[in-house]
C-alpha cells in the first residue's frame, strides 16, 4: 500500500503512475483518447448500452422482486496489460490450474497429500464439497477442470495475488467476449493504432478442448452439448453464447435421458447420444437419482453413465473441492507439492477462521479485515470490514463466534483502480482480473487478458455484478 | 435440432402472430366501439370471445366498457393472451430457441419484447390506440422481416413458419365462428346485403376490406366474403392459403428429415378434401358446423405435429 501525500492511502492506478506519468501500456490508447472528442465517447457510450440491451447480456438479480432484468454496466476505457505482465500472469495461472487438476486427481485417488500431511485430512473429509463417488474414477483424459476462472488482484507495479480459483463453473467469457466485439464496433480506428491480442477464438478453443476429451464410447467426431438450468437462469444468455458459437446445442435436463447406456438428447428425429457434457449446473443438480431426489436440472442416470465411460462431464464432478475457500490457504503447498516448484503467483493471506488462534486474531482486527463465507459466491454473504458499520460488525462477529469454520478472513487489498469514463472526465476505479483456462490432454490454453471487473462506485472494493459492478474490455498488447 | 427447440421455434411463431392478429381484433373492435356506441358492448364481447379470453374476462371484470376491453387486451396480466403476455411468452421461446435463430431474428424479437414494454407500461388513452396498434403491427413486420431475410431454409425455418400459418389459420376460422350468424342466408337476409359495418369489421380484422373491395366490386354477400376468408387462395389470411403453406412446409420438413409423417398427411388432406369444395357446398351442409370442424382439425394437426417432431417426451 502506496502512502501518498498527508499519509492518505493512495492506491495503484495502473493508467498513471504516482508522478502523473502516463503508465507505458496505455500510451498510445491515451494518445488516442486525448484527441478524442469527449462527446462522441459519450455518445458512443448510450450506444454501447443499447447495443447490449438489444443482444440481450442482461441478467436476473437473484432476489429482485420482478426478476428484472439488468444490464452490467460497461466502461468503454480498456484495462490494458502488457506482453510481459502477461507472460508472467499467464505462466502462474498455468501453474496453477495444472496444480489444482493434479490435486484432485490425488484426492480422489491415492491421497498422497493427506498422507504427506500438508493438507489436513478433516479439510477434505467434513467438506460438502468433497464427493466420495469420485474415489477411483477416473474422468477421461484425466482431467477434472476443462474450464476454469482464476481471479487476480494487483496491488502494485510488480504485485500480483490469486484472490481465487473458480474451478466450478466460472462465468463471464461471455462478456469478455462481448465487450470486445462492442469495442471493434464503436472504436474500430482504436484497433489499427494499438495492437491488442484476439480473444474471439475462445468458443472454437473451447469445443475443440472439449471434443479432445472426448470419452471411451465416442466413436467419430464426438458431440458437444452445453447443458443449462434455462431461461431464468442469470447466466443463461452466456450458455446460449457459448453453444451458438460452438455450434452445439444448448439442452435442458428435460431434453436429455438415458438410451442404451449413452445419455441422450431428445432432437426432431429421436434420441442423439451426447459425447461431451459441458455443464452449468452444479455437482447437486446432476442427477436425482444420486444426488439430489428433488432436482428437476439434471438426468437420472447420468452419473451411471459417466462410472462406465459413456459420458464425459465438464467439469468433472466433484471439483468444487479444489476451489473451497478453505482450501485456498493451502495452495502454495499444494502447487509446491505437485509441482515441486514454488508459486509463481502468491495467494492473498488468509486466516482460517477454524483455527482458534486466527479466530482470535480476525475478531481483534475485524475492522480491517475482509470475511468471506467458505462456500459463498458472488460477494454475497461477506463482510469489507473498513465499509462497515458498527452494528454490522457486531452481527458478524456473532456470526463468525458461533460457526467459525464456515469463515476466512483477508486483510483489505488496496486493489489497483484503472480509471472509468464519467460525465467529469477519467476518474479511478478499483478493479480485478479473471483469466479463462482451458485444460485438455492437449494443453492448456489461456485466452489473453479475461474479463476485467469493476466497482463503479467511487471508493468501493467490491466488484461483483450482483453488487453493482461494471465490467471493461481487457487488452493484452502484442510484444 | 432439438425437439424442444423446434417446439420453441414453432411456439414463438405462433406468438408472434397471435400478437399481429390481436391487435387486429382491438382495432376492428374499437372502430365499432367509436362510431356505433349502442353496439359496442357486443362488439367487445365477439372480440374476446375471438380471443379465447372471454371466461377470463368476466371473472375479472365484468361489464363490457371500452377502456377495460382494450386494458384487458392490451396490458392484463390475468389475461394469458394479452398482447404484453404474448410478446413475452414469443420472447422466452426465442431465447429457449436462441441458437436456431440468426442475431437479426433474435434482435427483432427482443426489440418488439422491449418496445412494447415500454408501450404497454401504463394504461393507454383512446388517443394514443391507434399509434399503439400500429407499432404493434410495425414490430411484427420486423421481425418476419428479419425471419425472412437472414435465416437459412433449414428446419428451423419451416417450425416457424408452421407455427405462423396454423396460429393465423386458427384467428380466421374463430373470426368465422363468432361472426357465422351475420353471414347465415336467414330469411331475412335473403336477397338483401347484411350490415354493411359488420362485413367491414370482419374484413377489416383481417385486414381484408379492401382487397375485397378490389376482387369482388360493390356485390357484398355473406357467400362471398365467406368464400373470400375460407377458399380464396391468394388471400394471406384464408383457410386455404393458410392450409396449403402448413402442408408446403411439412412437405419440406419431410423432405429434410427424409421421413414421413402422419402430420403432413393431416395437413394435406385439410388442403384438399377439407378445403376443396364450392363454398354453396359448405352453407349447404351448415357454415357453423364447418368452421368448427376446420377448428378441431387444425387443434389435432398441432398435436400431430409436436408429436412427430418430438416437442415434449
Amino acid at each position: 500500500m502506496l502512502r501518498g501525500k498527508g499519509g492518505r492511502i493512495s492506491f495503484f492506478d495502473e493508467m498513471n503512475s504516482q508522478e502523473g506519468e502516463t503508465r507505458s501500456p496505455y500510451r498510445d490508447y491515451c494518445g488516442w483518447f486525448e484527441a478524442e472528442d469527449v462527446a462522441r465517447i459519450q455518445h458512443k457510450t448510450v450506444q454501447a448500452e443499447a447495443l447490449f440491451r438489444t443482444t440481450g447480456i442482461t441478467f436476473n438479480v437473484y432476489g429482485a422482486a420482478d426478476g428484472d432484468e439488468r444490464l452490467i454496466p460497461f466502461d468503454v476505457v480498456p484495462r490494458i496489460i502488457s506482453a510481459s505482465e502477461w507472460r508472467r500472469l499467464s505462466r502462474g495461472i498455468e501453474q496453477r490450474v495444472r496444480a489444482l487438476n493434479a490435486f484432485l486427481y490425488d484426492i480422489y485417488h491415492r491421497q498422497e497429500i493427506l498422507r504427506a500431511g500438508r493438507v489436513p485430512t478433516d479439510l477434505i473429509a467434513g467438506n460438502v464439497a468433497f464427493l466420495p463417488m469420485m474415489m477411483g474414477l477416473d474422468p477421461p483424459g484425466g482431467i477434472y477442470t476443462h474450464i476454469s476462472g482464476t481471479d487476480i488482484v494487483r496491488t502494485g507495479a510488480n504485485e500480483f495475488y490469486v484472490l481465487e480459483d473458480n474451478a466450478r463453473t466460472p462465468s463471464g467469457v461471455s462478456y469478455m467476449l462481448e465487450n470486445r466485439e462492442t469495442m471493434l464496433q464503436m472504436f474500430p480506428e482504436l484497433f489499427a493504432k494499438v495492437p491488442v491480442r484476439e480473444v474471439s477464438d475462445y468458443p472454437i478453443n473451447l469445443l475443440k478442448s472439449l471434443a479432445a476429451c472426448a470419452p471411451p464410447a465416442c466413436g467419430g467426431t464426438p458431440t458437444v452439448a452445453v447443458l443449462t438450468p434455462g431461461i431464468h437462469n442469470s447466466a443463461y444468455y452466456e450458455h446460449s453464447y457459448l453453444a451458438d458459437h460452438m455450434g452445439a446445442e444448448l439442452v435442458e435436463g428435460h431434453d436429455l435421458r438415458v438410451v442404451d447406456g449413452r445419455v441422450a438428447m431428445r432432437t426432431t428425429q429421436g434420441y442423439k447420444a451426447i459425447d461431451v457434457l459441458y455443464r452449468r449446473v452444479d455437482d447437486d443438480f446432476l442427477d436425482p437419482l444420486n444426488f439430489r431426489p428433488d432436482s428437476m436440472l439434471g438426468v437420472p442416470g447420468i452419473w451411471d453413465v459417466y462410472r462406465a465411460g459413456g459420458i464425459t462431464i465438464a467439469n468433472a464432478p466433484g471439483t468444487g473441492i479444489a476451489d473451497d475457500k478453505a482450501l485456498y490457504s493451502y495452495m502454495p503447498d499444494i502447487i509446491e507439492f505437485y509441482t515441486g516448484e514454488k508459486a509463481l503467483l502468491p495467494n492473498v493471506p488468509t486466516w482460517r477462521c477454524s483455527d482458534p488462534e486466527h479466530l482470535r486474531e480476525v475478531l481483534d482486527r475485524l475492522p480491517e479485515l475482509v470475511v468471506k463465507e467458505v462456500h459463498g459466491s458472488g460477494g454475497y454473504g461477506m463482510l469489507v470490514g473498513p465499509a462497515a458499520s458498527k452494528k454490522e460488525l457486531a452481527a458478524f462477529r456473532a456470526k463468525l463466534e458461533a460457526n467459525p469454520s464456515n469463515y476466512i478472513a483477508q486483510p483489505t487489498l488496496s486493489l489497483s483502480t484503472v480509471p472509468i469514463f464519467t460525465k467529469k472526465g477519467l476518474a479511478p476505479r478499483h478493479v480485478d482480473l479473471r483469466p479463462f483456462v482451458l485444460m485438455s490432454p492437449q494443453g492448456i490454453t489461456i485466452t489473453p487478458g479475461g474479463l476485467t471487473r469493476v466497482a463503479m462506485t467511487r471508493g468501493s472494493l467490491v466488484v461483483n455484478s450482483s453488487q453493482g459492478g461494471g465490467t471493461k474490455d481487457t487488452w493484452v498488447l502484442e510484444d | 435440432m432439438l425437439g424442444k427447440t423446434a417446439g420453441s421455434l414453432f411456439w414463438m411463431a405462433r406468438y408472434l402472430e397471435r400478437s399481429e392478429n390481436n391487435a387486429r381484433l382491438i382495432d376492428a373492435g374499437f372502430r365499432i366501439a367509436l362510431t356505433r356506441s349502442s353496439t359496442a358492448a357486443a362488439e367487445w364481447k365477439s372480440v374476446l370471445v375471438t380471443a379465447g379470453v372471454n371466461q377470463a374476462f368476466q371473472t375479472a371484470h365484468g361489464d363490457y366498457s371500452s377502456a377495460r376491453v382494450i386494458d384487458f387486451l392490451l396490458r392484463d396480466p390475468a389475461n394469458p393472451s394479452s398482447i404484453l403476455s404474448v410478446i413475452r411468452q414469443a420472447r422466452d421461446n426465442a431465447r429457449t430457441a436462441r441458437t436456431a435463430l440468426t442475431r437479426e431474428t433474435w434482435e427483432a424479437v427482443n426489440t418488439s419484447w422491449m418496445t412494447l414494454t415500454a408501450l404497454l407500461k401504463r394504461q393507454v388513452r383512446e388517443d394514443d390506440l391507434p399509434d399503439v396498434l400500429t407499432t404493434i403491427r410495425q414490430q411484427s413486420a420486423q421481425v418476419r422481416g428479419a425471419l425472412n431475410g437472414t435465416m437459412l431454409r433449414n428446419d428451423g425455418y419451416h417450425f416457424a413458419l408452421l407455427g405462423t400459418y396454423l396460429e393465423r389459420a386458427d384467428n380466421t376460422a374463430r373470426i368465422l365462428d363468432v361472426k357465422y350468424y351475420l353471414l347465415l342466408p336467414s330469411v331475412a337476409h335473403i336477397g338483401t346485403s347484411i350490415d354493411n359495418v359488420q362485413w367491414e369489421t370482419i374484413l377489416r380484422s383481417v385486414s381484408a376490406h379492401r382487397a375485397y373491395r378490389w376482387l369482388y366490386g360493390a356485390e357484398i354477400s355473406a357467400l362471398k366474403i365467406a368464400e373470400f376468408l375460407i377458399l380464396y387462395p391468394q388471400m394471406p389470411r384464408s383457410l386455404a392459403f393458410c392450409s396449403e403453406r402448413m402442408e408446403n412446409h411439412l412437405a419440406q420438413l419431410q423432405r429434410h428429415y427424409g421421413e414421413e409423417t402422419e402430420a403432413w398427411r393431416l395437413a394435406h388432406a385439410l388442403s384438399h378434401e377439407k378445403l376443396n369444395a364450392p363454398i354453396q357446398s359448405i352453407f349447404d351442409g351448415g357454415l357453423h358446423q364447418y368452421v368448427t370442424g376446420f377448428l378441431r382439425d387444425i387443434a389435432n394437426l398441432a398435436r400431430q405435429v409436436e408429436r412427430d417432431y418430438r416437442f415434449v417426451e
